[in-house]
């Protein structure tokens, strides 16, 4: 069991997302920065659908009751054991009653901190991830308690790894979107030469870009989104739709991030810069 | 994706049905495949990290050539009881006073048509419903409200539909319908699917309350009616 002291600002649990579900409306969810969370989970030698904790921006406080292997990936957090710093990208040994914290972020925006056989929430429609109303909980909350394995003894294949510093990355590689067409001469230029900045209004659901092009007056049935998918409103808006964005929807999807890329805009928060490089069809 | 013509139109949504019938049917890995069909799409997505895209486009579009007519699973249509007290109908007098009709001719309207579900997205057990008719078309409103109570019925534009959950909203809210339409602890979460069709019909504050408890303790039996005999 692991208690939750505090939650930090919005710590969730994911794994590899729900599937089958789409056509009923139901999100992917999942991890948003999918490269890290699989990392975290590789060290510690666990299947790659085991849940993991995404932490966003600022990193909760835990108490371990059973002793465990962790691992933290993704943002650098300051995580701390017992009040002592501990390397991100390693396994590291806990037992009954050690505190793990986190402090200052010192690069990307979301953590993934895996335990050795991973998170045992509850399973709804296939996966652990947070996503209400589909799951009781859409993040973790204090003195809540979460069920982990015991383990006493393991001996990592790999007990740390240098991670690449896709933190620094800012170029996504899109795709044409189906409604790619729609767009003109003067679009397609600011799309490809600006660098945009995040908007405040980003989450786990959409990541909307500050910079606006020029609008349209597309209309369009609603049809299927996909994370990834980034939407163009008739104000000129660009939205990017994440793993907890809606399954269908009604502007035009202009583009669509590659997997990669999703993964890299996961990790910035507003005020930050990226740029979008188009790949072949 | 696949994209048929861009239009509203049941013979096309039964066509995309068909397909995706057989295509469950031909293809040996459909299980590793999710279909989300919306009004003249059809989007496949494949769980595995890469496909070989031209070999599944001429697979793809074999099974179309192939694919059997009429294929479509059994349809329902699901009869939905409303409450339309202005209690839920909270924008029902500015509907009647905005369409000019009075507030028992809406019910009227609203409960005499069938609509066919289109899509079911935006939110777990959203449906998309076709078929409303001219004379309940009202803009959406101008101010959202930052919270709509979970099963509220609306209009919006050429649209009807039901709030599956509390969520921010800018339809013109005219009753609430007691029926879960996405419960998660149900084997299949939500009942209705794409190119099914829904009724409403107009039940008093009493008949809201029993519903409504009849849901909650798994008790309520949905009215339908197989389509197509």
């Amino acid at each position: 069991m692991i208690k939750v002291i505090q939650p930090g600002f919005f710590t969730t649990i994911q794994d590899t997302g729900r599937f089958g579900y789409r056509d009923k409306g139901v999100p992917v969810c999942g991890c948003m920065d999918n490269y890290s969370a699989s990392m975290a989970n590789s060290l510690l030698e666990n299947d790659e659908t085991d849940a993991v904790m995404e932490i966003t921006m600022t990193g909760p406080k835990l108490e371990f009751q059973t002793s465990s292997f962790f691992s933290v990936t993704g943002a650098d957090m300051s995580p701390e054991l017992n009040g002592s710093p501990v390397n991100s990208y390693e396994v590291h040994k806990v037992n009954e009653g050690d505190i793990l914290s986190f402090g200052k972020l010192m690069n990307g925006f979301r953590s993934y901190l895996a335990v050795k056989g991973g998170f045992q929430t509850e399973i709804k429609l296939g996966s652990r991830s947070f996503y209400k109303p589909v799951t009781d909980k859409n993040r973790i909350k204090e003195r809540m308690e979460i069920s982990i394995e015991e383990f006493k003894e393991f001996s990592p294949k790999i007990s740390h790894i240098i991670p690449e510093a896709r933190h620094k990355e800012h170029e996504l590689l899109v795709y044409q979107g189906p409604e790619y067409n729609i767009l003109k001469a003067d679009q397609l230029k600011l799309l490809f030469n600006t660098k945009f900045t995040i908007a405040k209004e980003n989450n786990r659901m959409a990541y909307q870009l500050e910079e606006l092009i020029a609008g349209h007056a597309h209309k369009m049935l609603t049809s299927a989104t996909l994370p990834g998918t980034v939407q163009l409103t008739p104000a000129g808006k660009l939205i990017i739709l994440m793993r907890d964005g809606q399954t269908t929807g009604g502007y035009p999807r202009v583009l669509q991030l590659a997997t990669k890329s999703i993964a890299i805009l996961s990790q910035k928060k507003f005020g930050d810069k990226i740029s979008l490089h188009p790949l072949g069809r | 994706m696949i994209e048929w013509p861009n239009e509203v139109s049941e013979a096309i949504l039964y066509d995309i049905l068909d397909f995706a019938e057989s295509f469950k049917l031909d293809f040996k890995d459909a299980l590793n495949w999710e279909l989300v069909p919306s009004y003249n799409s059809l989007t496949l997505i494949n769980r595995n990290k890469s496909i070989e895209f031209s070999k599944i486009r001429f697979q793809i579009e074999e099974c179309y050539k192939n694919r059997k007519v009429g294929g479509t699973p059994q349809r329902y249509l699901w009869k939905l009881p409303v409450c339309y007290d202005l209690e839920f109908g909270i924008d029902l007098e500015e509907v009647s006073r905005n369409l000019g009709k009075r507030i028992e001719e809406i019910i009227k309207a609203h409960t005499e048509h069938i609509y066919t579900v289109y899509g079911i997205g935006f939110l777990p057990g959203f449906m998309y419903l076709g078929g409303l008719p001219g004379e309940l078309e009202t803009p959406r409103k101008s101010v959202p409200r930052l919270s709509v109570p979970k099963g509220s019925v609306g209009l919006a534009g050429k649209q009807t539909g039901i709030y599956p959950q509390e969520s921010p909203g800018g339809w013109n809210i005219i009753g609430n319908c007691p029926i879960a339409l996405f419960n998660v602890n149900l084997a299949k979460p939500c009942f209705v699917s794409v190119g099914d069709q829904i009724q409403f019909y107009a039940v008093t504050r009493a008949e809201y309350d029993l519903h409504k408890i009849e849901t909650e303790v798994g008790i309520y039996n949905l009215d339908k009616i197989k389509l197509d005999d």
